[in-house]
């Protein structure tokens, strides 16, 4: 048996039901891996392994009991250590947003996603670092710290879900739940050079998901591969009647030993191959397109005509949104209170010095597109061109099953590189951010390294709800492909 | 597109943000840089088009109205960073 960690989530779950390993030995060897990298990667803002340990027991009374009934249903999930981005709520463990705001606080009940996974079976590791309410790129506006990438220590891992894809790319867990508003899953997906990913909105509920933009807000998550990313997606998605917005529409079933390209139709959008992108990205991109090509796909050039204005719709909608869902944090029934004589005053001071200047920036852009004289202007104007950008993607889905693209310009950038320049830091974005304006599901995956060894990803997009045509397409790439396989050298 | 420092605190204090003299100098220099960024956005005919605001095709769907228990309220206080008689607890509102 190889080192424990280095299995993939099939292959684990595989040895956890044959008997040759159990749910305790996977996660000791977890927690091992945690304690010995996370002083270099910072991945955790909290470790649970008392709960680990207390659910690793349980699952393996339950696998005893299961091997002599091995016809019931066990899920793949089941005895599998993963981690959980802490912008989503774990009933009593410290549940942050990264945010200074939120220090100490511990839910009072669990996210639906969260709750459905632990119901089949995960162990929970900890939870992993993001940008503050999860706005940003690349961890760096966390208040507790940056996390690093695990191929490259002074570089970012991406963001907002980057303490997600350094825990997965460095091999301390098997999978990590993301959320994904204009690329978080992704972004970090592509930059540590694991598969990720987006899911239609409305496709898993939000439920005791941290709002940060109500109308883009998805739960994904982060794995090796396409093949260990499909049980946790099925155990997440379909209906919960605790969020009126998620679609009520049947998960289907499938089976990705069956995967043929042959007939499948990909477009590639030629707005997204521009001047500016990594020369490297490109021609990995390119290369990827041609393997699909290979195992029968057929390839396209497609056009999303307003792609170039994602960027700012946006930055007008997700700021917005989150004005109006960041009004709750006023010292009141939660989080810390720096405390003042009137109520007024406290409002101003707890708010004002426990955001961090990435919240209060975003903040105040929507209190302004929302504000009087503005609201036709901005707001109203974004989500009109929001209407078109939606469209455009209808239109494209008429003569294509997939889209193919990269999923950021450029590599993983150093650690401070964009400094305080938001606006060169809101650019990493401008390939994510039209799918969650669509609404449609992405996955990003690895196709292939720079010159400086780090992963280059692509993503893929279907229309809303067909996530099944994601994983059958990365799944043939990989099985094909080794790229997925390479692992940082920690 | 600019904004004022003073236009800034406005909206600091719309949001109830309590900002330092130095983040509104600069708060007023980002937010008008990224203004004009989408300042292009403004010059999209969208005189024929209606506004997403979201992608769902449902429509206020509803369900049946079922009693349910609602968690205690000692855990819905428990998060509260100060309490009395089992309420939250709070400076003066009024003078």
């Amino acid at each position: 048996m190889p080192n424990l960690t280095d299995l993939s989530l099939l292959e684990a779950a595989s040895a956890l039901r044959s008997g040759d390993v159990s749910s305790m030995e996977l996660t000791e060897a977890c927690l091992e891996r945690i304690e010995a990298l996370e002083p270099q990667l910072h991945a955790f803002l909290a470790q649970t392994p008392d709960l680990a340990i207390s659910q690793a027991k349980a699952a393996d009374k339950r696998l005893q009991e299961w091997r002599k009934k091995p016809e019931e249903p066990l899920p793949l999930t089941h005895g599998i250590p993963v981690a959980i981005k802490d912008v989503l709520c774990l009933e009593g463990i410290p549940t942050t947003c990264g945010s200074r705001i939120l220090e100490d606080f511990r839910p009072p009940y669990s996210a639906t996603s969260v709750a459905r996974l632990i119901d089949n079976g995960v162990v929970v590791l900890g939870k992993t670092n993001t940008d503050e309410f999860a706005m940003g790129s690349s961890t760096e506006n966390s208040a507790y710290g940056t996390t690093h990438n695990p191929w490259d220590l002074d570089r970012v891992p991406g963001g907002s879900s980057g303490g997600s894809a350094a825990a997965v790319a460095a091999r301390m867990c098997f999978s990590a739940l993301g959320t994904d508003t204009g690329g978080s899953v992704r972004q970090p997906a592509s930059f540590c050079g694991i598969t990720g990913l987006k899911t239609s909105y409305g496709r898993v509920s939000r439920y005791g998901l941290i709002a940060y933009g109500s109308s883009l807000d998805t739960v994904g998550a982060l794995t090796r591969s396409a093949a260990d990313l499909l049980p946790l997606f099925t155990a997440m998605a379909g209906h919960d009647p605790l969020d009126s917005t998620c679609m009520p529409d049947p998960v289907p079933e499938i089976d990705l030993d069956d995967c043929n390209l042959t007939g499948v139709r990909i477009g590639v959008p030629k707005e997204y191959l521009i001047e500016g992108i990594q020369d490297e990205v490109e021609t990995a991109v390119r290369s990827a397109v041609k393997v699909l090509e290979e195992l029968g796909a057929e390839i396209q050039e497609v056009s999303l005509p307003h792609t170039d204005l994602a960027l700012p719709v946006y930055y007008l909608i997700a700021p917005a949104e989150a004005s109006a869902n960041l009004a709750r944090y006023d010292a009141v029934r939660f989080g810390p209170r720096l405390k003042s004589e009137k109520l007024w005053d406290q409002y101003l001071r707890t708010r004002g010095e426990l955001f961090g200047p990435e919240v209060k920036r975003r903040i105040m852009l929507g209190t302004y597109a929302l504000s009087a004289g503005y609201y036709d202007a901005y707001y109203g104007q974004a989500q009109k061109v929001r209407t078109l950008i939606k469209d455009d993607f209808e239109t494209v889905f008429k003569d294509v099953d997939l889209i193919a693209c990269p999923v950021a310009p450029t590599t993983a950038f150093r650690i401070g590189e964009h400094g305080d320049d938001p606006l060169a830091m809101y650019l990493e974005d401008i390939f994510t951010l039209p799918a969650n304006l669509a609404g449609v599901p992405g996955m990003a995956f690895p196709v292939g390294f720079d010159r400086n060894d780090l992963p280059i990803g692509m993503q893929l997009n279907a229309p809303h709800l067909g996530e099944m045509a994601l994983f059958k397409a990365v799944h043939a790439y990989q099985t094909q492909t080794d790229c997925h396989l390479r692992k940082p050298d920690l | 597109m600019s904004l004022t420092v003073a236009e800034v605190r406005h909206i600091a204090n719309l949001a109830r943000l309590q900002l330092t003299p130095e983040e509104e100098r600069r708060y007023a220099q980002q937010l008008s840089s990224i203004l004009e960024s989408a300042a292009r956005l403004l010059e999209v005919d969208t005189a024929q088009i209606s506004p997403t605001a979201t992608v769902l095709p449902l429509q206020a769907p509803l369900r049946p109205d079922i009693p349910r228990p609602c968690p205690p309220r000692e855990k819905m206080l428990s998060n509260a960073p100060d309490t009395e008689a089992g309420m939250f607890r709070v400076p003066p509102v009024l003078e």
